[in-house]
């Protein structure tokens, strides 16, 4: 339970990733130009690691021949068979409605008490409106990720024949933390 | 699975797998729980591709390799929009699902699979040159056996052959007929003629006289279009095709009196899904009823055929958006569940994770069938476990 | 029975209603003979017609002494086939069912013709052979104009000429094509059809040379009549996943005796492939059953029913909406069960709909 130290600052690079074991359950966070994000590590399709998947750029398109990409969207499509799901909300890019993965909200607190509401901070939170998203923040050079608000359900994440049916919804646990200012970002 | 799978220690800073939850569903523990299962479709890759057969070829086809290459028909092959799997490529670098050991240790033991029925994708069955398909085809099935059979026994095997040339076919079929571990023989999934014709009949009255089933994979064969309206566009497309191709080719089967004429064989539908055999009964029986003097042959209304010789493999299994509607497609299939194997396809990427291969939960005596009692009782093979 | 929510490309959602008006979507005229398109012709096709062996588009979809091609009561004396005649066609199919509508399907085998000019030419003789003979004579009947779709961009300038009669509601496109309908070479056939607000009819059969198969040619002709519901599959993927909705978004499509039955389990599976594959369709923005519910209807006969009526409906409500079915006879041609068979089903207003109300909105009938 409670807040974990994910990282220390720094050890995952742009483009990087780290898979962790927070209170048994896999969490993915990932340091995307900057920015922190943290997901389950369990695709909601058949169970695969999800945090294990390429990231590519958002990709769209509103005619045929027509592919945009987003650069500033982040999506992880899982090894499997490819679902996608935004790296920021965890939504399935496909179904947005219907399926999502928990995300967690990771913000880096700085160093110094002085810049905990300053720009540098603001900067790097990556708070997300949905209720379905938990901090993730930096602390004295640590990656920080707290547990507390919501624990796993088992349910949830493991009868099949609750997959597919109305919303799904892969409930996972907040993360706090914060990052040192000076360190990678 | 909990028990056995063996979690590489956590590195700082890359994606390597965690502890928890473990690989490819396993976080439901259900593999530990749950009964063994027989995989009916299992690829071993050839690393290198037609490269890892050379050992087994003749000189005068190493020569014909090096000097000429294989040719198969030009233009037809969609690129797969990934590669295999990415987590099951064997720590050696090698292709994904091209070393027994690997395969043994990411699936076949951590998915408790008693049997695996092998389906090697090789490029023999395409080859415009009939005699240097038959060479590959030979090298492939020796290929199996000292590298895949022989050194794991919960494998079984699909006998490669030449399809187009059915003479070389039988020739290699009465080759492999007297290993008990070859269950079946493999034709593509769009021959270049309806299934049921002529041409393969040789090769069905040799699988009916040997007891070996015959299977249709999805893909393989480039020579014509993977629809009967012309070659598509995408990769997309080429992937919802092969439901299609094996429909055409049951209703060849079936209206070409081939169960007629060898009324024990057996032919399996592999990686086509299974969604779309209802309808095509129904449509079966409904055309027969009124064009049936053409087909005089026929004993007995299409979709009794259908029932009594035709097999389907899950993957990929249709995943209705409202899950009771696969409900209904069980009960639709009656007495045809009973035909229904589970396969995964490892370790292609549109595998199927076994523990979540179905977008419901199976009855458990319906999920025993077709996880087991289906396949153990269409091969042969023992209950155990 | 699920409607989804968005399904209003065809219309907005069509009224249930009259109940007891009966609109039939697929009756089919025929050519008789090449001597009928005579006066639609140039001296110049009707010399050479006249001197030489080409002798038109005789092929056809349907064998002519088949039991499926002309039912019981249909046929005409002489060996003139059935559909060719008018007269017959008002008594049996429009005043016997009281129809106020019937939309006319002429499968004339343009598509066989590799004759580019030809093609062109018989073409625009077999509309205006239906202008003249069908449309003008009867303000209940509605028609197709028959296009060479193996050149697209002829196609669309027939499309063009003929299209703003009032009488033409749809294109034909014989389901077998040598390229699936919605590749870019098509384009031009796409652009006439949105151009000219009419419905892309694509119906069974064809004669494009290429085998119907993805393993070429059956031996026989039950094979290729169980078959056609395949080929129905590739064209509809083909429209979805190249994008023709998302560049003709009111765009409307009519599969036309494709069978019923099939459509739900194949949308499981083109839905499931789509979620595997979209990065490379972006452009395919929501799930393709979304897309065919909003832009594809099918008429009910054939319907490929099971013998259960409970699986029947069950079929039915997998299609997953209540605005895709379209009352039809197929006439003159046989199916092993009746239309009533589908109404019999449904629920009341379900088929209200399919009866006329889905067809005025797929056709614009008013
Ligand atoms: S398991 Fe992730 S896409 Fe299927």
């Amino acid at each position: 339970m409670a807040r974990h130290v994910v990282a220390q600052v720094g050890e995952i690079p742009p483009g990087g990733r780290k898979v962790v074991d927070l209170d048994g359950h896999s969490v993915g966070v990932f340091h995307v130009e900057g920015e922190y994000f943290a997901l389950l590590n369990w695709c909601p399709h058949q169970g695969a690691r999800l945090c294990e998947g390429r990231l590519w750029s958002g990709l769209e398109g509103d005619v045929p021949g027509d592919y945009r990409t987003r650069t500033d969207r982040t999506v992880i499509a899982c090894m499997y068979h490819g679902w996608e799901f935004d790296l920021r909300t965890g939504r399935s890019v496909c179904e947005p409605e219907r399926l999502r993965v928990r995300t967690y909200e990771v913000t880096v607190e700085p160093d110094h008490p002085s810049d905990q509401d300053g720009s540098t901070l603001g900067r790097l939170s990556r708070t997300n409106a949905t209720a379905h998203t938990f901090p993730v923040t930096v602390e004295h050079g640590n990656i920080v990720v707290d547990l507390r608000r919501t624990p796993i359900s088992a349910t949830v994440l493991g009868t099949p024949g609750a997959r597919s049916e109305g919303n799904i919804d892969i409930t996972l646990i907040p993360v706090e933390g914060s990052i040192h200012s000076g360190g990678a970002i | 699975m909990v028990a056995t799978r063996q979690s590489p220690p956590q590195t700082a800073s890359d994606a390597s797998p965690s502890t928890v939850p473990l690989t490819f569903g396993a976080s439901r523990s259900a593999a530990s729980t749950r009964p063994a299962l027989i995989d009916c479709d299992l690829h071993n890759e050839l690393h290198g591709d037609v490269l890892a057969l050379v050992p087994y070829l003749s000189d005068r086809w190493k020569r014909h390799l090096e000097t000429f290459g294989g040719r198969s028909p030009a233009g037809g092959f969609y690129p797969r929009f990934m590669d295999h799997r990415e987590d099951a490529r064997p720590p050696s670098g090698r292709r994904a699902g091209s070393e027994v050991a690997f395969t043994r240790s990411q699936y076949l033991d951590p998915f408790r699979v008693a049997y695996g029925i092998l389906i090697p994708l090789s490029p023999a069955a395409s080859q415009q040159n009939h005699e240097f398909g038959a060479a590959l085809a030979k090298a492939c099935n020796d290929w199996q056996v000292a590298e895949w059979l022989d050194p794991e026994p919960r494998l079984r095997a699909s006998i490669v052959v030449p399809i187009e040339a059915p003479d070389l076919a039988v020739a290699e079929i009465r080759r492999r007929a007297s290993d008990p571990r070859f269950v079946q023989v493999q034709f593509t999934g769009r021959p270049q003629e309806p299934m049921g014709r002529r041409k393969y009949w040789p090769i069905y009255e040799a699988c009916q006289e040997y007891g070996l089933k015959v299977i249709s994979h999805a893909f393989g064969s480039y020579g014509q279009p993977i629809t009967g309206a012309g070659w598509p566009s995408f990769y997309l497309e080429d992937h919802v095709g092969p439901a299609q191709a094996m429909q055409a080719n049951i209703i060849s089967l079936v209206a070409e009196g081939v169960f007629d004429r060898f009324p024990d064989l057996k032919v399996i539908s592999v990686e086509n899904g299974a969604g779309w055999l209802p309808s095509l009964m129904w449509r079966l029986d409904a055309s027969w009823s009124l064009l049936r003097e053409e087909v005089p042959h026929l004993q007995m209304a299409p979709s009794e055929y259908v029932r009594r010789h035709i097999w389907t493999t899950t993957q990929p299994m249709e995943e209705p958006h409202q899950p009771h509607q696969f409900d209904e497609f069980i009960e639709q299939l009656g007495s045809l569940a009973d035909h229904i194997l589970f396969a995964s396809d490892y370790p292609h990427w549109d595998a199927d994770q076994p523990d979540e291969a179905f977008p419901i939960r199976l009855a458990p005596e319906l999920e025993h069938k077709i996880y087991y009692g289906n396949a153990a009782a269409l091969y042969g093979l023992g209950e155990t476990q | 029975m699920t409607s989804t929510a968005d399904t209003l490309r065809i219309a907005t959602r069509p009224h249930a209603g009259n109940a007891t008006e009966l609109i039939d979507g697929d009756v089919h005229n025929i050519v008789p003979d090449t001597q009928a398109l005579f006066p639609y012709l140039s001296e110049h096709w009707r010399e050479h017609i006249t001197n030489t062996l080409f002798k038109g588009a005789p092929e056809t979809s349907y064998p002519r002494w088949a039991p499926t091609t002309e039912r019981p009561g249909s046929e005409l004396p002489n060996w003139r086939p059935a559909g060719s005649d008018l007269s017959v066609i008002k008594r049996d199919v429009l005043d016997a069912d009281g129809l106020s509508f019937a939309v006319l399907c002429c499968t004339y085998a343009i598509d066989s013709l590799h004759n580019p000019d030809a093609a062109v030419a018989l073409a625009r003789a077999v509309n205006d052979w239906q202008i003249a003979e069908w449309l003008d004579k009867d303000e209940r009947l509605r028609a197709t104009v028959v296009v060479p779709t193996q050149l697209p961009a002829e196609a669309a300038r027939e499309i063009d000429r003929v299209g703003c009669h009032p009488g033409f509601v749809q294109v034909g496109l014989p389901v077998r094509s040598s390229v699936p309908y919605g590749s870019r070479l098509h384009a031009p056939l796409w652009e006439a059809i949105s151009r000219n607000s009419l419905v892309g009819a694509i119906h069974f059969g064809g004669a494009p040379g290429t085998p119907p198969t993805p393993s070429g040619w059956p031996s026989y002709y039950l094979e290729e009549h169980v078959g056609m519901a395949q080929v129905f599959q590739t064209q509809v993927v083909s429209l979805v996943t190249e994008g023709v909705f998302d560049l003709h978004p009111d765009l409307r499509v009519v599969l036309l005796e494709a069978g019923v039955t099939w459509m739900g389990p194949f949308l499981w599976r083109f839905d499931k492939e789509w979620r595997n594959l979209r990065r490379l369709v972006p452009w395919v923005k929501r799930a393709p059953s979304a897309y065919v519910r909003d832009h594809i209807r099918l008429t009910i006969q054939p319907v490929d029913a099971p013998p259960s009526d409970v699986h029947l409906r069950q079929a039915i409500e997998q299609i997953g909406s209540d605005e895709m079915l379209v009352y039809a006879s197929d006439y003159p041609h046989r199916h092993a069960s009746e239309p009533s068979r589908v109404l019999s089903v449904v629920t009341e207003s379900h088929a209200a709909r399919i009866r006329s109300a889905n067809a005025r909105a797929l056709w614009r009938l008013a």
